[in-house]
């Protein structure tokens, strides 16, 4: 299913950084988007070639989608709708809490309604750019295409969106770009898509094509004669392991952010279930992007668990700047005089100023810190913030404009730190937002692993090394309602396969191996928290694979992890029983995953010696500090296959080629 | 500060469970509620006792995952979620209590974590719009009032929390079930089933056992997104409305 | 619930409406007590009319206490744990106290028929015409029958102070934040006016204003 194309010795003469972390595999290529027609009849081309599955014989098909976030709850709906037998898993205790919900801001679309220029072409060009030149073409006009369409079926679901006083929708332009494509409801933009798709899919649990399994958390994945067959579950609440076999398993997990520890994620969003599947053969793309964003609050102390995001809009008013000496910063803001205010984005970029794109903006905001200027509490020692102040916008328009503009941030500002910003400056700092990497899928969305399809932030496959605010909820519902069903059923023409009972070697042999985890854990009893090695591997991965990355820090990240990780499986105390409703429990087998996949995020990035997107390589930057892209070595996707316990991850190399788009250089002075 | 904590320990949903106290120091105001009682937690794997479970997965106030009854008050004593709730509202010194929502169509699943899936049986029976995918008209083929598209967006933050049956005397879920019904019943999309949504809701609603509403109002001021009372109005006149029609 | 509600609500305001002619003195009561008696003859028989009333009511009663005991029983059985700590919010002290205060209404409405309708129980005076048996019974020395009318008419008002809101809730007439204020005001007025107009009459007996 993966065809590969001639060596590219001559473009990697660079030697690697990772060398001696890694081995180098045979390159690899998306063999499904039709090739030798134009970019804008590829899907169709593709949608018509894809085999049908007759309808009397879908019944006969059973389907395990892992995850009900707007990817895997819109893909559930609408395979049942189509007559499929589907089993929807999720660790919540239901499908609406999935993390889909937190999305505040919008989703895109090219539905041109403001007659303001906008296209499906205009829209797959802003994606291909902000993504850094990262990404893979054809997958990303798809998207495109298909997101006019998201919008129809989500009002027709009764998504209450934004409307203008005719009845209409309403759109606002968001992240920077020229052209008013985002649809939104109010901040709650992805809790009223995802209860859209929740609905649909629970009106299917009611029709009987799609049952519904929430505290159930997928453990492992069953690959029987190379194709995935099943997985291995544990019922949250009885703690029983639990077979379940299917004919197509597609992974709608969601993103790794929580490897850092803190994060604007939920707690329990996990890689465990993709990382299980790369174990198992499907290979890791891209696992070194991940998104900061530079509007969240601070970390109040040590005792923080979580952030939370502040809607970038903040910046269009809102003025960034820090003490010019340290011996301010734990002054009131308000005693210091205007001449001792650094503004730094203004001052370093006068033409962009405190607009300049996510990943600069927080990357300035560490620098100003690690200065030892940073603002608020001090937490380990040193303060993490910096102040955006609206005291000129109150000015300029009045407290009542500003109100009404940002009175709902402001309110939750004040119910988290307990001041008043009408009053005193916000602190803000940046923090783990989005991944863009995740496991590598081609066209179809199908993985390495024949039968196993990945969906929405759980795949690497749209947004390059940097996403596009309000473009991860297009990506999950094109992919739930609209790619995934019309290319999984190319697949499932060929089924049912044969059918697999639960004596089957590979279906013990996974199973025996989630039971042997799970006592292992509980057997280790040594004397640390599992909480406390989540936190120790943020911290490493925030400090050598955050915002800034150098060879020199990477190399000594993956010390420490390895350190860390062996520690781990030796003195880590895990309480109580396997057969109860055990958070510990959960946590410890989620901990045990970042801690193998911190370690790939820093080989990918210690590969990976250029700048691109939110990927910061120290090494790879222009003479005043801006990313420098190195396309001659480095315009590839990195698609890691699992190098097996204690051997090295073995690097294939997915060339991207631009046929559509000219690759460019981003520079913002 | 320094805190008295009695928590609601229970193993599993068969078992008796019982108050315990524990004693906390040095909890800071800018800590969540949450992290306050993983504080307790880290502390009590410690000293080798279990965890106090409790649920939570967004933290930031959507998700609806958390709550838990605070000194009698579901989600405390702020109009908040439990996870958005700060140690500033406390004071040093205090004894909290802390317990799971009781509602017997919540059956307590450990300590404070109950099962919720009352509420997704309700929304199977009619808590939608029918329309396959693929099947939906342009979006700009049906304008929706402003008025109505704001009073359903109003409703539609509803976060399925559960607070309002906790708070409710009678043990009722009139509040959640109110919301979808008018969320729903506002739209034009909404209006094919809407005979039918409403008669089946409240049935099924009835079926899970939760209590009757006699409109006291406990509910609404519990509800951490402020859904107001006239959602129950609204639910009775649909179901009225659905009688006369002869469902 | 809503509808036998307020049929009592209809009828408290009409009966109000008559106790009030005490204060029109002795004649005009007792005609009032009669005329009831004789209301659509010869269409009806003699207290043919007051026994179409009372019908109604009874069946009311029955409906509204049956239904009343329903929604009790499965209150009781949603939340059989009690919490160990509870903390009321928002809602009206007349909200919460709807069941007892229900049942010391029919506890008070029996006593009451004993005493003005049967006559079983003659505090006073047994005489036939009902004001004397008011005035007689209302006097002074006999405080405690004085109190269970002030006690059953606190009950009635707190009754209908929450009945009257929520029968407007339950019939679906509150969609609007201004429609709930309305209904809101409504029951409260509703509930001094009646708990105020039937409080007169002992209340004047006791301190000789009528006599
Ligand atoms: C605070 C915040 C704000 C955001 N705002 C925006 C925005 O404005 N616009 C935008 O486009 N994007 C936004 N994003 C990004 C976007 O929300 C996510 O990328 C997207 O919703 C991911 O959807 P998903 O369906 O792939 O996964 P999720 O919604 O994360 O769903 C994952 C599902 O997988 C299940 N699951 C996970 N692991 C397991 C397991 N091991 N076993 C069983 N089930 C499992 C979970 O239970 C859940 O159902 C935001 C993200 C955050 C954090
Ligand atoms: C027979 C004795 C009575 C009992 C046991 C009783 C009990 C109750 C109860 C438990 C309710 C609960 C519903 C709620 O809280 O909203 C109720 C409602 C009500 N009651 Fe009574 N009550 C009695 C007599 C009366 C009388 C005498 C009146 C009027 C004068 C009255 C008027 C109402 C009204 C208007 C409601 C509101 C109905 C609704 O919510 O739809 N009740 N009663
Ligand atoms: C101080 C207040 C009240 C006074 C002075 C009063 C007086 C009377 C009198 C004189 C009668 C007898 C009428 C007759 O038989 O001709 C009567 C009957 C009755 N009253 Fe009252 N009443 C009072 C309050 C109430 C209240 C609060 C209620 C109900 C909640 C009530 C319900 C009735 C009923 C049901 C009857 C019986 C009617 C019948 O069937 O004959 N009364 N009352
Ligand atoms: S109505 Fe309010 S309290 Fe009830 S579930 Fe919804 S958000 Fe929670
Ligand atoms: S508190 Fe309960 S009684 Fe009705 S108004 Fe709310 S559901
Ligand atoms: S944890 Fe999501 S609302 Fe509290």
């Amino acid at each position: 299913m993966t065809e590969t194309t001639p060596p590219t010795e001559g473009t990697t003469a660079a030697a690697s950084d990772a060398e001696g972390f890694f081995r180098l595999g045979e390159p690899i290529a998306d063999t499904k988007a039709p090739r030798g027609v134009p970019i804008d009849q590829k899907w169709t081309t593709r949608k018509f070639e894809a085999r049908l599955v007759n309808p009397a014989n879908r019944r006969k098909l059973s389907v395990i989608m892992v995850g009900t976030g707007l990817a895997g709850g819109a893909a559930a709906a609408t395979l049942g709708e189509a007559g499929y037998h589907v089993k929807a898993f999720c660790y919540q205790d239901s499908p609406r809490r999935a993390h889909s919900i937190a999305a505040q801001g919008g989703i895109n679309a090219a539905k041109n309604y403001k007659e303001d220029g906008d296209s499906t072409f205009r829209l797959f060009y802003d994606t291909v750019k902000g993504g850094d030149y990262r990404a893979r073409e054809t997958n990303v006009y798809r998207l495109a295409e298909v997101s006019a369409n998201i919008i129809d079926q989500c009002v027709a679901q009764g998504v209450p969106f934004a409307r203008e006083y005719g009845g209409l929708l309403d759109n606002r332009s968001f992240g920077g770009v020229q052209v008013s494509r985002t649809f939104y409801a109010r901040g709650q933009t992805g809790q009223q898509l995802l209860i859209g798709a929740y609905q649909a899919m629970e009106r299917q649990v009611a029709a009987g094509t799609v049952e519904d399994f929430t505290r159930h958390e997928m453990l492992e994945l069953v690959v029987v004669d190379g194709r995935a067959r099943g997985i291995i579950a544990r019922d949250l609440v009885t703690g029983e392991i639990q077979t379940h076999l299917a004919d197509v398993v597609v992974l709608a997990s969601g993103g790794y952010g929580n490897v850092f520890f803190l994060s604007t994620n939920a707690m329990g969003s996990n890689v465990t279930a993709t990382w299980r599947a790369h174990r198992k053969g499907a290979y890791f793309g891209n696992p070194c992007y991940t998104q900061i964003h530079p509007t969240c609050i601070p970390v109040s102390g040590s005792h923080q668990s979580k952030l939370t995001l502040m809607s970038e809009s903040l910046r269009n008013d809102g003025r960034i700047w820090v003490p010019k000496k340290k011996a301010d910063c734990d002054k009131d803001p308000r005693d210091i005089p205007e001449e001792d205010r650094d503004y730094y984005l203004e001052r370093i970029y006068p033409s962009f100023g405190n607009l300049v794109p996510r990943d600069i903006a927080s990357r300035q905001a560490k620098n100003m810190c690690d200065e030892g200027r940073g603002v608020g509490p001090e937490v380990d020692g040193v303060r993490r913030g910096v102040y955006l102040d609206f005291s000129d916008a109150i000015g300029r328009l009045g407290r009542k404009a500003v109100e009404n503009k940002y009175g709902n941030l402001f309110d939750m500002y004040q119910q988290i730190t307990g001041e008043n910003p009408y009053e005193t400056p916000m602190r803000i700092y940046p923090a783990v937002h989005y991944t863009m990497g995740g496991l590598w899928v081609d066209y179809d969305l199908q993985s390495t692993i024949p039968g196993l399809f990945v969906t929405g932030e759980a795949n690497f496959s749209d947004h390059g090394a940097n996403r596009l605010g309000a473009s991860a909820l297009m990506q999950g519902l094109a992919d739930g309602y609209f790619v995934l069903p019309n290319t999984i059923r190319d697949y499932l023409a060929d089924g049912p396969f044969e059918k697999i009972d639960e004596s089957h070697p590979a279906v013990v042999e996974a199973r025996q191996s989630v039971e042997n985890r799970v006592a292992t854990f509980l057997n280790t009893k040594g004397t640390r928290s599992v909480d406390s090695y989540h936190r120790e591997l943020g911290n490493i991965m925030w400090e050598y694979c955050g915002m800034e990355r150098t060879a020199e820090g990477l190399r000594k990240a993956i010390e420490l992890i390895r350190t860390l990780r062996d520690d781990f499986w030796r003195n880590v105390k895990v309480l109580g029983a396997a057969d109860t409703l055990n958070q510990s429990l959960e946590r410890a087998g989620r901990v045990a995953d970042f801690l193998e996949l911190g370690e790939l995020m820093c080989i990918d990035a210690l590969n990976r010696r250029e700048s691109c997107g939110g990927h910061f390589r120290a090494e790879s930057q222009t003479e005043d500090g801006e990313a420098l892209r190195d396309d001659a070595n480095f315009a590839y996707v990195a698609a890691w296959e699992w190098g097996g316990d204690g051997g090295q991850p073995v690097l294939h190399k997915e060339d991207l080629v631009y046929e559509a788009i000219e690759m460019k250089q981003r520079s913002y002075k | 500060m320094r805190l008295t904590l009695k928590i609601w320990r229970q193993p599993n949903s068969a078992a008796a469970g019982e108050l315990r106290t524990y004693q906390l120091d040095d909890v800071s105001e800018d800590t969540s509620f949450l992290e306050m009682l993983d504080m307790l937690n880290e502390q009590l794997t410690g000293t080798d006792e279990e965890p106090v479970a409790f649920d939570s997965d967004c933290r930031e106030g959507i998700c609806g995952t958390c709550g838990v009854m605070i000194n009698g008050q579901a989600h405390g004593p702020e109009v908040t979620t439990t996870c958005q709730l700060h140690m500033r509202s406390f004071s040093d010194g205090d004894t909290i209590t802390i317990e799971p929502w009781r509602a017997d169509a919540f059956p307590v699943l450990r300590d404070l974590i109950v099962d919720r899936g009352a509420f997704d049986r309700i929304i199977q029976q009619g808590g939608y719009i029918s329309v396959n995918t693929g099947s939906a008209p342009d979006a700009h083929a049906t304008a929706v009032p402003k008025k109505n598209a704001d009073r359903a967006f109003d409703v539609a933050t509803c976060i399925g929390c559960g607070a309002c049956v906790a708070a409710c005397p009678n043990g009722s879920a009139s509040l959640f079930l109110g919301a979808k019904i008018t969320h729903l019943g506002e739209l034009p999309q909404g209006q094919a089933e809407r005979d039918t949504r409403v008669v089946n809701m409240v049935a099924q609603h009835d079926h899970e056992g939760f209590g009757g509403c006699t409109n006291i109002g406990e509910c609404t001021a519990a509800c951490p997104k402020e859904i107001p009372l006239d959602v129950i109005s609204q639910l009775n006149k649909d179901l009225r409305t659905a009688m006369r029609h002869g469902l | 619930m809503a509808v036998t509600g307020l049929i009592f609500v209809g009828y408290v305001l009409a009966h109000m409406y008559g106790n009030l002619k005490v204060f029109a003195g002795q004649d005009s009561f007792d005609e009032y007590a009669h005329h009831l008696r004789e209301f659509g003859e010869p269409i009806l028989p003699y207290e043919g009319f007051l026994w179409i009333a009372r019908v109604v009511l009874i069946l009311a009663v029955i409906g509204h206490a049956y239904s009343a005991f329903k929604l009790w029983h499965r209150a009781a059985v949603a939340r059989k744990e009690k919490y160990s700590a509870r903390r009321v919010a928002k809602s009206t002290l007349s909200s919460r106290t709807m069941r007892w205060g229900g049942v010391t209404l029919l506890a008070f409405i029996v006593f009451h028929i004993l005493h003005l309708t049967t006559r079983t129980i003659t505090p006073g005076s047994n005489s036939d015409s009902p004001y004397e048996r008011l005035v007689a019974g209302f006097q002074p020395e006999r405080w405690w029958l004085v109190l269970i009318y002030l006690v059953a008419l606190v009950a009635l008002g707190m009754h209908l102070r929450h009945g009257v809101w929520s029968a407007c809730q339950t019939l679906g007439f509150t969609n609007t934040a201004a429609s709930r204020r309305r209904a809101n005001l409504a029951g409260i007025s509703l509930a001094v006016i009646v708990a105020v107009g039937f409080a007169l009459v002992p209340i004047s007996v006791l301190f000789g204003i009528v006599d």
